[in-house]
């Protein structure tokens, strides 16, 4: 299976090139490699229930592994996204003829394809999330495909920021969820549910991950990025947008019902943003007049009736969901490509101003008219018995609420399909159908073959509910689902229930025509205030919140951020340190008189060093530091450093009498350094907290391995009595060579800084008196 | 005597850090080279001490005696000192250099880098 992940990922490599060389015929060679791996996933259709797992290492330490896991729900999936994936591949060579960056387009596309693939038979938690990003990147380059355009951009990053957040909520969500269930694969987490829904870590793993799955599916309130995703070519509407990537939450809200769902909070969470999204889809479908937005709020609407249906975790309603998965993707799929030959062909997409196309496009019509059938579901297409089922599980629920918001959206859908389906095509003919003509057979066959499909599977239920729709919801159920389809029940009050919302939506498409004009002007106040305005003050806000903490943070006062390392490096030494039994080492001697003497003597010099204002006495109380710490050395039988010591500390003596006699008067002084009690507080704090931490380690018992081994094996290997100095040139010689570097690069580095001090003189130093321009480099002579 | 020094560690940080914290340049250097002393110095003692027992195999030994000090820290302590030795010479040059273009050694004039009007 990691093969089939990876193949489009392996095309999205090569499609820039082949389209260089073979041009647009390319795309009939691109077409074989989704419809490969959908004939792929026909063949193993057999073993989904109940699954197979493939696994291969990847990153062991981290308990991330490429593990695949091809069930009913995965298989569902990955015919969707292979089978939709061939027809938009064909169709896209097509709509996008002649367009110069073709290439690039595949690219994307492809990458898209082997990330939603990985999504879905995916196995391990982590290779979910990874490629579960890489759909929303790519979702990113596509919807911003036509980057010229400032809408397309906007949208693009609308879109990214909203699935991108979502994406980090799902992350954390995840990892909780791995946590709580203890493992990273999503097979062994179905398995615990009993004491999964037990730990204090359910509640916050499930919202962050509804908040993943609800942002990716456009749910309520974070549905405005969708309908502006509009702005990416309509192949890319009809596959991102419509069938597969935004049904990515949808799937994963599904592959963790066996884990997450039965409780109070799956069931009030799916079920109330559910039917808001539905209704508020449907209501906003009926207020546009662009055919792809119309769409796109019926997508919106799909969405949460699948999310609707997942909430009650219960038989009847998830095969319902799974039946009107399939349904959605095929019918929207259809209507979307129908909407961009329309566009293509008839040069706009304002159902206004379209009518009386069928003449001109009769193909485009048929396949449009057979997706509106299932849409609406009508007798004779696969939608009806979506419909049917959908109104099973709603009895099986038993709440009238439910049953309501689910029969207006009906109704309601039932008018937008005949809006978008239908309408376009009667009536008078318009300006636009008059120099209409037919699109050209790569566009036809998707809506085509979709439209098809829906009416066979509509005609021979029974063949879509044993091989796809059960072993789906056998997966998401845990337990064997059968299914029986009668396509006609009983004239019961059910069926009378259809009825009436086939005659709701009927007049409901009546009204529109008359009405729709005035609606829309009712509704555009109210409509700008929506999400989408909200998103534009929160991005406003998230800058304006950048620049102030940017402003407080960086000051770009030195003395600011010394203080602020130093406070962040003391709290969180406090609060890590000092936590449980720390003991403070005791004097255990008494110690001679001339260590007393010494410590006493750099103690006070270091006061002085603090409290001088005069360079002269600053400078030698420093040293004074430097040759007290070489005496320490000295006295406690380190030879070797009090030598060094000493070199050191007169060099820095020397160097800093030097430079400070270069300097014109300044006085040492703690001038202005306020405030000063902040100061001395920060200072306080940070010596006796490294006294602690020095008193706390020299409490524990020492561990000698490191320094035995170094005692006893300096003579054998080293071939050196002093054992310091054969660690520092034999056991450790990369690093003395390391030091060495970095002492040589600062003397190169202070040689080049003085030289050019020496060309640019100052107060008559240099050789001649010339000065720079103000702010001007040096010039090298 | 570990824990006396252990103190004094910590008055050279302190000191250090008060240094550091001034918007003088040539004292936030002056602190700097107690800085390195101060850590210098708790590296040390944190290895424990022993006295007049030099980390020195005798002649005709092949082990170093039990009483010897720990070479260890010695050795980290000395490359320490000479790092921190060639980072406070560069800085001293860069501060001289500082002063020459921008005639100040105040921190909070020195303005170049992060203009007082950023966006």
């Amino acid at each position: 299976m990691l093969t089939v992940v990876l193949t489009p990922f392996a095309a999205a490599l090569a499609a820039p090139f082949l389209v260089a060389r073979l041009g647009e015929r390319a795309v009939f060679l691109f077409a074989l490699v989704p419809a490969g791996l959908f004939l792929w996933a026909l063949a193993n259709l057999g073993e989904a229930f109940p699954g197979r797992i493939e696994a291969t290492p990847w990153v062991p330490g981290l308990s991330a592994s490429l593990s695949f896991a091809l069930d009913g729900l995965s298989a569902l999936f990955t015919l969707l996204i292979t089978g939709i994936g061939t027809l938009v591949v064909l169709y896209a060579g097509g709509y996008l003829h002649g367009h110069p960056q073709l290439g690039r387009f595949f690219a994307i596309l492809f990458a898209f394809m082997g990330a939603m693939l990985g999504v879905v038979l995916s196995d391990n938690i982590l290779a979910l999330f990874v490629f579960w990003e890489l759909t929303s990147l790519t979702s990113y380059l596509l919807v911003g495909f036509e980057s010229g355009k400032a809408a397309a951009r906007r949208a693009a990053l609308q879109a990214l920021l909203i699935t991108g957040t979502g994406g980090l909520c799902l992350l954390a969500g995840l990892i909780l969820l791995a946590e709580a269930g203890g493992s990273w694969e999503l097979s062994d987490i179905a398995l615990a549910q009993s004491w999964l829904q037990d730990s204090p870590l359910y509640t916050p793993a499930l919202i962050l991950i509804l908040l993943g799955c609800f942002t990716k599916s456009a749910q309520f309130p974070f549905h405005s990025w969708l309908p502006g995703a509009m702005a990416a070519p309509t192949p890319v509407s009809a596959y991102l947008h419509s069938a597969t990537m935004v049904k990515a939450g949808v799937y994963l809200l599904a592959r963790l019902e066996p884990a997450l769902g039965g409780s109070e909070l799956w069931l009030y969470s799916l079920g109330i943003i559910g039917a808001i999204t539905m209704l508020l889809g449907a209501v906003f479908a009926l207020l546009e007049t662009d055919l792809k937005l119309v769409l796109a709020w019926t997508t919106v609407s799909a969405l949460g009736t699948l999310v609707f249906l997942l909430a009650p975790s219960q038989e009847p309603s998830v095969t319902a969901a799974m039946a009107f998965l399939l349904v959605h993707a095929l019918y929207k799929g259809a209507l979307f490509m129908v909407a961009g030959n329309i566009d293509h062909e008839a040069g706009t997409r304002d159902l206004t101003k379209l009518s009386g196309l069928m003449r001109a496009m009769p193909v485009t019509f048929a396949a449009a008219a057979l997706a509106s059938v299932s849409m609406a579901g009508l007798p004779a297409g696969l939608g009806w018995v979506a419909k049917e089922m959908i109104g099973t599980a709603k009895v099986a629920d038993n709440i009238g609420l439910t049953l309501t918001a689910a029969t207006v959206a009906n109704a309601m859908l039932f008018a937008v399909a005949a809006i978008a389906g239908i309408s376009p095509y009667f009536g008078a003919k318009s300006d636009a159908a008059a120099k209409a003509h037919e699109a050209p057979w790569t566009m036809l066959a998707g809506p085509v073959v979709l439209g098809g499909l829906g009416l066979i599977f509509g005609m021979v239920p029974q063949l879509a509910a044993d091989r796809l729709i059960a072993p789906a919801a056998s997966a998401v159920l845990g337990t064997k689902a059968t299914l029986e389809i009668t396509l006609f029940k009983a004239f019961d009050w059910k069926f009378m229930l259809t009825l009436a919302t086939f005659a709701a939506g009927a007049m409901l498409f009546i009204a529109w025509r008359r009405y729709g004009a005035a609606w829309r002007e009712r509704a555009d106040p109210i409509l700008a205030r929506g999400p989408d305005r909200g998103y534009d003050h929160v991005l406003a806000g998230l800058a304006a919140l950048a620049g102030w903490q940017t402003r407080i943070i960086q000051s770009g006062r030195l003395h600011r951020y010394v203080a602020a390392s130093f406070v962040v490096i003391a709290v969180m030494v406090i609060a890590s340190a000092f936590r449980g039994r720390f003991a403070l080492a005791g004097l255990t001697d008494t110690g001679r008189v001339i260590e007393w003497a010494v410590i006493a003597l750099t103690a006070a010099a270091a006061i002085v060093t603090a409290a001088a204002t005069t360079r002269l006495l600053a400078v030698t109380a420093l040293g004074m530091v430097g040759l007290g710490v070489a005496m320490l050395f000295m006295l406690f039988s380190a030879p070797d450093l009090a030598i060094t010591q000493f070199m050191v500390e007169t060099l820095v003596v020397v160097i800093l009498a030097l430079i400070l006699i270069r300097l014109p008067g300044f006085r040492l002084s703690a001038d202005g350094d306020g405030p000063r009690w902040l100061n001395l507080g920060i200072a306080g704090v940070m010596g006796t907290l490294v006294s602690l931490l020095l008193l706390g380690v020299l409490a524990e018992p020492f561990d000698m391995r490191l320094a035995e081994w170094f005692a006893a094996q300096s003579v054998p290997e080293g071939l050196g009595r002093n054992v310091v100095n054969v660690i520092l040139v034999d056991f450790r010689a990369l690093d003395t060579l390391g030091e060495i570097t970095v002492v040589a690069a600062a003397a190169m580095g202070a040689l080049a800084v003085m030289m050019r001090a020496a060309r640019k003189p100052d107060g008559g130093r240099g050789p001649d008196g010339g000065r720079a321009p103000d702010g001007g480099e040096g010039k090298g002579r | 005597m570990e824990p006396a020094l252990a103190i004094l560690v910590g008055i050279l940080v302190a000191v250090a850090v008060w240094l550091m914290l001034s918007r003088n340049f040539v004292r936030l250097l002056l602190g700097f080279a107690m800085l390195g002393n101060g850590v210098n110095l708790s590296i040390f003692v944190a290895g424990r001490l022993s006295r007049e027992a030099p980390p020195l195999v005798v002649e005709g030994e092949v082990v170093l005696g039990a009483a010897a000090a720990n070479a260890l820290p010695q050795a980290l302590v000395l490359t320490a000192i000479v790092i921190g030795f060639g980072l406070l010479s560069f800085a001293l040059v860069l501060a001289w250099k500082a002063h020459e273009r921008l005639g100040t050694v105040r921190t909070d004039e020195m303005r170049v880098a992060e203009p007082e009007r950023t966006p």
